[in-house]
């Protein structure tokens, strides 16, 4: 061997070394902080009708989902950026133009000021963004026990569980977009259970979904069976109560996503067949070149 | 360099306008005539896609400000505007947010195949820093954009990085409170970012414009390092080129729109969808992805000057990179010792971004520190002592024979 090849074989296995630690130590990281932090939120998957490349929200269940949002979340979350006539838009709950109007005036909402230069109350109208059950932040807190139930216009799409490797790279290539109402469902069914040895909540509850440094938060537990009357037949459980107000937040975060989908998948093969025939005709004018 | 072929003025038109500008000529030197070597293979097609994603971003960018409100109480939601009632809104944001992002892979690739091609080599040194200020460029419009939309990220990434100038002795603080118009990132901070937001990109294209001048001067480089010594070794940009980019470029978009349709918020963060609330610090401020590796080395510094000075100094120090090294062989196809290390430092780099995403605590900091010393090492000893310690492979005569030699065989069997 000369000492040229030594080199080389050194180097090989130092790279090899170099490859092999970079490979491992996100496995090792994820199993030591599994092992030190302790807690880390127990988030199940779940089966979503809008996960996919030809995902579609289903329209009864999104129904469903704005009764149990109307009836129990905004009490104390607001949803500022939905207004009443995204309801009747397409790719969403599919209410009726008519119907969108009789549930908005249900709604009271403030206008103003008046040519008496005084604020007042009136019905709702189709244009106007659902109202928010709290006059401001302080408001809200002073009712909440100190703690702010955040706006749910975006939720389903403000959370998220940590992308550990190799995770994230599946969830690119398998389209996992479905973190937020997975952990929505997984927060709503997990009240209740019982803690583990040495886990107290001095201040909040319990709640292995939680995404936080602890399993407590300020929000109790939130719904109850036959909380909400289903007008459809479909059982009044935590668990749907769970499943459709999760997917309900999801339209509300992106409301455009069967477009999107759809729209989607027009592109991609449009330039899946323009990139086949840019590439014949690439052949074709290189054929006569050796390269 | 020589020509293919030369534009001649055909109609009346265009020998009148030949005289007084001849720009015609110019395209036809630069885009159809322009002597390409023939043995470039695909990762030459990234300048094509980076032009293409510049023109992308900028549309974008434009549309996007149309409908777009800086100002602190209002972006965030003019952004949902944007999201929920602009047509194809949807669209826009999301192109354009990922499309930072594929702009940002297409450059890497780009710099690497520079690196490994030895692309920066003379007679191509201003070609690399024209290049180096178009990254540092991008680098600071990226993550002035990402303040835009106003969420946690966005506010809390800009006070991070905006504080990093604190560190400056003596009038560190100054320079900050200056950068942010106000005593914390206000809306001040927003709208002056904004305007930077929207200039930046056209400087880019200028500059763009100085990289495709100074490229076309000197010839591209190509996988042998070997300059062109005929026109048999060179096609004519169009259509051999042109085809193979816009081919490569369409490929590329068949990526983009994966992200863009059914995975848009893959690479953001979900912090960002919490409008910015400067009383509330999110458990883990992370950068854009694109930024990780300089933001490890960042946090490997204990020291908060040393840190900023290593973290512009991975950057700045690649400027350089045409001085420090020393070998005269271009390609690291016949550097047998350079192959290895160039695989080592893209390893190191991708070590280094994951890095950049985990919390700064235990062995990762210690890693850290030891893949920061190992970037610098590796440009500032390991690529000056290769070139003079290195037996390079024989190169090839020309490119017609190296060509020659991988595919003669074929030829004649």
């Amino acid at each position: 061997m000369n000492a040229n090849s030594k080199r080389m074989v050194l180097l090989r296995q130092g790279l090899l070394a170099v490859g092999l630690l970079v490979l491992v130590m996100p496995a090792v990281a994820a199993a030591q902080e599994a092992a030190t932090e302790g807690y880390l939120p127990t988030i199940v998957k779940q089966s979503w009708s809008f996960a996919g490349p030809f995902g579609k929200f289903d329209k009864a269940q999104l129904q469903r989902g704005y009764k149990v949002y109307k009836e129990v979340c905004a009490n104390c979350h607001s949803m500022k950026f939905v207004a009443f006539r995204n309801l009747s838009d397409e790719g969403g709950p599919g209410f009726t133009e008519d119907q969108v109007k009789t549930l908005a005036a249900g709604y009271k909402v403030q206008d103003g000021p008046n040519d008496a230069g005084d604020m007042f109350d009136r019905p709702g109208k189709p244009s106007d963004h659902f109202p928010s059950p709290f006059a401001n932040e302080k408001a809200a807190r002073a009712a909440n026990g100190g703690g702010l139930p955040p706006d749910m216009s975006v939720l389903a799409k403000a959370r998220s569980d940590e992308k550990r490797f190799p995770q994230w790279l599946f969830n690119a290539v398998l389209q996992y977009q479905e973190y937020g109402p997975d952990y929505i469902y997984n927060l709503i069914t997990s009240y209740g259970k019982e803690p583990p040895v040495g886990v107290t909540c001095p201040t909040g509850n319990y709640n292995p979904a939680f995404i936080g440094t602890t399993p407590c938060l300020a929000m109790p537990q939130p719904i109850q069976d036959g909380s909400v009357t289903y007008d459809d037949g479909t059982k009044p459980t935590i668990d749907n109560y769970a499943r459709d107000v999760s997917a309900f937040l999801m339209w509300t975060a992106e409301p455009k996503l069967e477009e999107r989908k759809e729209t989607g998948l027009k592109v991609i093969i449009f330039l899946i067949v323009l990139a086949s025939l840019l590439y014949f005709t690439k052949r074709r004018v290189w054929s006569n070149v050796a390269h | 360099m020589q020509g293919h072929s030369t534009y001649t003025p055909g109609t009346a038109f265009e020998r009148w306008l030949d005289r007084r500008l001849p720009i015609v000529g110019l395209v036809h030197s630069s885009f159809v005539s322009f002597p390409t070597p023939k043995n470039l293979n695909y990762f030459w097609t990234f300048g094509a896609i980076l032009s293409a994603m510049l023109v992308w971003q900028i549309l974008t960018g434009i549309m996007l400000a149309m409908h777009y409100t800086p100002n602190d109480a209002l972006a965030f939601a003019s952004v949902e505007h944007i999201m929920r009632d602009v047509n194809y809104g949807w669209l826009l944001r999301y192109g354009h947010a990922n499309g930072a992002s594929m702009f940002f892979i297409a450059v890497y690739v780009h710099m690497f195949r520079g690196l490994y091609y030895g692309s920066y080599k003379e007679p191509r040194e201003v070609l690399w820093l024209l290049g180096m200020i178009i990254f540092l460029l991008m680098m600071a419009t990226g993550f002035m954009g990402y303040v835009l939309p106003w969420g946690q990220m966005s506010f809390w990434g800009a006070t991070v990085i905006t504080s990093l100038f604190g560190a400056i002795p003596v009038v560190g603080q100054s320079i900050v409170t200056w950068l942010w118009g106000g005593f914390s990132v206000g809306d001040p901070t927003l709208n002056r970012f904004f305007s930077l937001h929207y200039l930046l990109p056209f400087m880019i294209a200028g500059v763009v414009v100085l990289h495709v001048w100074a490229l076309h001067v000197v010839g591209q480089n190509n996988p042998t390092g070997v300059e062109p010594k005929s026109t048999e070794d060179t096609v004519p940009f169009t259509p051999y080129a042109t085809l193979k980019d816009i081919f490569a470029t369409s490929v590329f978009f068949v990526f983009f729109a994966w992200f863009i349709f059914y995975i848009p918020n893959y690479l953001g963060d979900p912090d960002n969808y919490v409008e910015a609330n400067r009383l509330a610090t999110p458990a883990h401020i992370v950068p854009e992805w694109y930024f990780l590796p300089f933001y490890a080395i960042l946090r490997s510094i204990p020291d908060k000057l040393g840190g900023v000075i290593c973290m512009f100094g991975a950057i700045v120090m690649l400027f350089a990179v045409p001085w420090l090294d020393t070998s005269k062989v271009r390609s690291a196809n016949y550097r047998p010792l350079y192959r290895w290390f160039f695989w080592i430092l893209v390893i190191v780099a991708i070590g280094l971004g994951w890095l950049g995403a985990q919390e700064p605590k235990d062995w990762y900091v210690f890693i850290s520190r030891l893949l920061t010393a190992y970037y610098f090492i590796h440009f500032l000893v390991i690529l000056p002592l290769l070139g003079l310690i290195e037996t390079p492979k024989p190169l090839p005569p020309s490119i017609s024979e190296a060509v020659l030699a991988k595919t003669g065989q074929q030829a004649h069997a």
